[in-house]
């Protein structure tokens, strides 16, 4: 429950459009209740701005709870803000000092291009999944699913990968731009189950070569991503995703296909 | 208006057989020349495409976030109800549907409900074949919990994600669809009207939300799927861009909205901290499977750490109101009950609005009983949330909750086979009303997404579509006149919103919008506080149209803009949510009229003359709405009185 308010520095990236050149603006803001998220403390800097007749900073954001990964933001240099396993949304502004002075820039990859101001397009990542992060499954065609045991332990670490929200703030914690993290996640999840096995290394195969071909970099085992990730999601999952895919490779070398 | 239900003959168990034996199909080679719009991504608009994509339409499915993935029904927590009776509790297909339409306070359909519970079961089955990794039992089996309004355990669930799982489930049906080219997908983009050729859908007006531009789609059908309604209280525990408007639009253009006056308050949601807010954040009901909700006996108790107040001197109020059901009541008798407490005095939590709003949900016991361990692994992703925004630990301190507007099951009205007034014009999940009644049950609302989206809309969809002959499938030409109109049209309205450039903001109109919904159309309505609610709203109306103040422009990303519009269409709307609130002089679900109960509190209906569903038409703006009536016919349900005591 609520101290005192905080008056804050903020600068904030500003960018008109996607072709424009951006820019740090500083705004002060007085009067942030250190109960608010700092997305509702964004609200309250546009509503100033409105105010004196400016444009409002252009953000991201939906849910508000931690669970859409619409927000993005980086914070001070990390994607999400300080605080472990938490989205923008979640970030409350009782971390932050009075009188601090924070930098609030878009997610910067260069498969992200910035839209306006701190909006950037990530769908590059809907790309990934589009190219094999399912299960083919028509709608009707189901047997009854307790037919199908799947033991706790893999129903559990399938969830565990399943958690990722798909805000990218992996991609935007590496300085390669690896998407490495969000594909292995989704990759091993299905991968894991049983359901997953018949496309298993198709599937391997078509993501990597997916995520390659919408810019993003390799993994050099650098970790940033799994501390900036707002569901934890483990590095494991990268070795998981390598496997698969390395497994993949040779088979179909010895199959005789390109 | 023609409000003819269509539903099918024959006995409640053979009607959904029956229909789907007469359908129309469309020949696999001739399914390509067709072309179907969805607006919405969810699990009813996502699941919809993709089931209409696999079956070899053309599909456009249209979503005003950045990715179809991000839909709110993302933010379902506590799971999916379905009839498989893998407890061996004696659940069944018709306990499904009796609690559902009990639930609902005898105000939905028969047929469709039993429809509802009936392909609950293929759900899961389809879930499960995707990949979703529903919780699970030691020996491989799933897991089920129970939820409120139901003495059975029919509740799956994926941790406390369980509608983040389902909805990327359907994310990725969509995307192999996407993929395959099967499914146009159209992200950033705003559905602001829909077209009706000769009287018939057959295409929407967009704007793309990036670069301003307005856009003409045509189709052989539209699909709304667009959500429901709750924003219109400005704090909800809604996405912050849910909105009205698809579903408004349609209303103008003749659709009929039904029942708006029923929306459910959530019970368990985390109390508001202060002025600043911009969302309520619910906490899944499950967790009234292990916690007891209480407040203090005394008023001076009310600001003492709950952890010092004896247990003599705590009130148990579910416990004590409702024996059986207990801490498991259905939502709108928990929210009430709460609300009562609060009322008297007697609420915990900082004072907003001079008003102590919340009382404790306690784990203290189930702690004791079953060890931290288990409760961590049941809800220890609701109690991180819970410290995160309050700073307080729930495994030490008892939560505090309050209840916050959270679903609405008043929607466009559509048939049995989901169609609206408007031929070609469908209307799925929470945008329609067709089957939770006055309240849904918890657990519900996911699988009515799905159940619409994967198992009716394909079916009923197919039908409509087989009657137009292969040779006019396709024809509609975007540059015919009424496309024109409707693209003028919102042109010019976008143009003048722009143009006012006024003193206020979108949002603090929003807010205001938002404390008259609360206060006078909330939890409990009167005929005087729904007339005053009408008044304000009309004054608040008028001000936004001459004080309404967005910067920049319209042919760029501009967030006011569309804040702007949506806030413009509920200030239409709530209008008629109050009509339907003061014409429904009745309390009923999630509807509480003050001037209908009983001495203890309970909602008195008057089945009489509201055993019926009110769907509105629109005749202008500030004019009173034309009022039609759908009787309902129970046939194999006896109204009673809902007890849970």
């Amino acid at each position: 429950m609520s101290e005192k308010s905080l008056n804050l520095n903020l600068r904030v990236w500003r960018q008109k459009t996607a072709d424009a050149p951006g820019e740090f603006v500083t705004y002060k803001l007085d009067n942030v209740s250190p109960d608010s998220s700092f997305l509702e403390m964004l609200d309250l800097l546009n509503e100033q701005l409105i105010e004196t007749g400016e444009e409002p900073v252009a953000f991201d954001h939906d849910c508000r709870e931690g669970i859409c990964g619409t927000c993005s933001l980086t914070i001070n240099g990390i994607p999400h803000g300080k605080g472990r396993m938490i989205t923008t949304c979640q970030l409350h502004m009782r971390k932050f000092e009075d009188g601090e002075t924070i930098t609030v820039e878009p997610f910067r990859a260069q498969p992200f291009p910035v839209m306006r101001d701190l909006v950037v397009d990530r769908e590059p990542l809907d790309k990934i999944i589009q190219a094999g992060g399912y299960i083919e499954q028509r709608v009707g065609s189901a047997q009854d699913a307790n037919t199908l045991p799947i033991s706790k332990e893999i129903a559990d670490k399938a969830m565990d990968a399943a958690a990722c929200i798909g805000c990218g703030a992996c991609v935007a914690a590496c300085p390669n731009a690896s998407a490495m993290l969000f594909t292995g996640a989704k990759m091993s999840q299905l991968n894991l189950l049983p359901q997953g096995q018949p496309e298993r290394y198709k599937r391997a195969i078509n993501m990597v070569e997916s995520m390659d071909d919408n810019g993003f970099g390799n993994c050099t085992n650098i970790g940033e991503c799994e501390a900036a990730c707002p569901k934890g999601i483990s590095l494991d999952f990268i070795a998981m995703m390598n496997r698969d895919y390395a497994v993949a490779k040779v088979k179909r070398f010895f199959s005789g296909a390109a | 208006m023609n409000l003819d239900p269509k539903t099918p003959e024959g006995p409640l168990e053979k009607k959904w057989t029956n229909a789907k034996a007469n359908y129309k199909l469309v020949n696999p080679a001739n399914r390509r020349k067709y072309s179907v719009i969805v607006v919405g991504s969810g699990l009813a608009g996502g699941g919809a495409a993709a089931a209409l994509g696999e079956q070899g339409y053309n599909v456009k499915c249209f979503c005003y976030q950045d990715s179809p993935r991000r839909a709110h029904s993302i933010a379902a927590q506590g799971g999916i109800n379905a009839a498989k009776n893998y407890q061996n509790d004696g659940d069944s297909v018709y306990r499904l549907f009796y609690d559902t339409i009990k639930g609902g306070d005898y105000r939905s359909r028969e047929g469709n409900v039993y429809r509802l519970a009936e392909v609950s079961t293929s759900i899961i089955d389809q879930c499960v074949a995707q990949g979703v990794p529903f919780a699970r039992e030691y020996g491989g089996m799933l897991d089920n919990r129970s939820f409120g309004g139901a003495q059975v355990s029919r509740t799956f669930y994926a941790r406390g994600q369980t509608g983040q799982q389902l909805l990327l489930g359907v994310y990725q049906s969509l995307s192999r669809q996407i993929g395959l080219g099967q499914v146009k997908m159209y992200n950033r983009h705003e559905m602001l009207d829909v077209v009706l050729v000769n009287g018939v859908a057959k295409g929407i007006i967009t704007r793309n939300m990036v670069n301003g531009k307005i856009e003409r789609w045509a189709a052989d059908a539209v699909v709304i799927a667009s959500g429901g309604y709750s924003t219109v209280f400005f704090l909800s525990t809604n996405a912050a861009g849910c909105n009205v408007t698809a579903a408004w639009r349609a209303y103008k253009r003749g659709a009929g909205f039904a029942n708006p006056c029923f929306t459910q308050i959530h019970p368990t949601c985390i109390p508001q901290e202060g002025e600043h807010q911009s969302k309520l954040t619910l906490m899944s009901e499950s967790l009234r499977n292990d916690g007891r909700v209480w407040a203090p006996k005394k008023k001076e108790d009310c600001a003492k750490n709950p952890n010092d107040i004896p247990e003599e001197d705590r009130d148990y109020l579910l416990e004590r109101k409702y024996p059986s059901f207990g801490n498991l009541a259905p939502r709108d008798i928990s929210s009430r009950a709460a609300k009562e407490v609060c009322d008297e005095g007697r609420g915990v939590g900082p004072v907003v609005a001079g008003e102590r709003r919340g009382v404790y949900l306690d784990f203290r016991d189930a702690i004791q009983r079953l060890g931290r361990k288990t409760i961590e692994a049941r809800y220890g992703n609701l109690f991180d949330m819970y410290e995160n925004i309050t700073g307080e630990n729930a495994y030490e301190r008892p939560m505090r909750i309050y209840p916050a507007p959270h679903y609405t099951m008043g929607g466009l009205w559509v048939d049995y086979n989901l169609m609206t007034n408007i031929t070609g014009l469908f209307a799925a999940g929470e945008a329609n009303y067709s089957d939770h009644g006055a309240n849904r049950l918890g657990a519900s609302a996911l699988m009515q997404g799905l159940a619409d989206g994967f198992f009716v809309l394909p079916y009923t969809l197919g039908n409509y579509l087989g009657a137009i002959p292969p040779g006019e499938a396709g024809k509609t030409d975007i540059n015919d006149p009424a496309f024109a109109d409707a693209e003028n049209a919102v042109k010019e309205s976008i143009s003048k919103l722009i143009s006012i450039k006024g003193k206020s903001s979108p949002r603090s109109l929003h807010t205001a919008l938002g404390k008259i919904m609360w206060n006078k159309v909330g939890m409990a309505r009167s005929k005087e506080s729904l007339t005053g609610a009408i008044e304000e709203i009309r004054a608040l109306r008028e001000k936004f149209w001459s004080d309404v103040l967005i910067p920049g422009d319209a042919d760029e990303l501009n967030i006011e803009l569309e804040r702007a519009g949506r806030v413009a269409d509920h200030l239409e709307f709530a209008e008629l949510l109050c009509f339907d609130a003061l014409d429904r002089d009745e309390s009923c679900g999630g509807h509480f009229r003050v001037e209908h109960q009983t001495e203890d509190g309970e909602a008195v209906r008057h089945d009489d003359r509201y055993a019926n569903v009110s769907v509105w038409e629109f005749t202008g703006v500030g004019a009173e709405p034309k009022k039609h009536v759908e009787p309902l016919n129970f046939e194999n349900i006896k109204l009673a009185v809902r007890s849970y005591k």
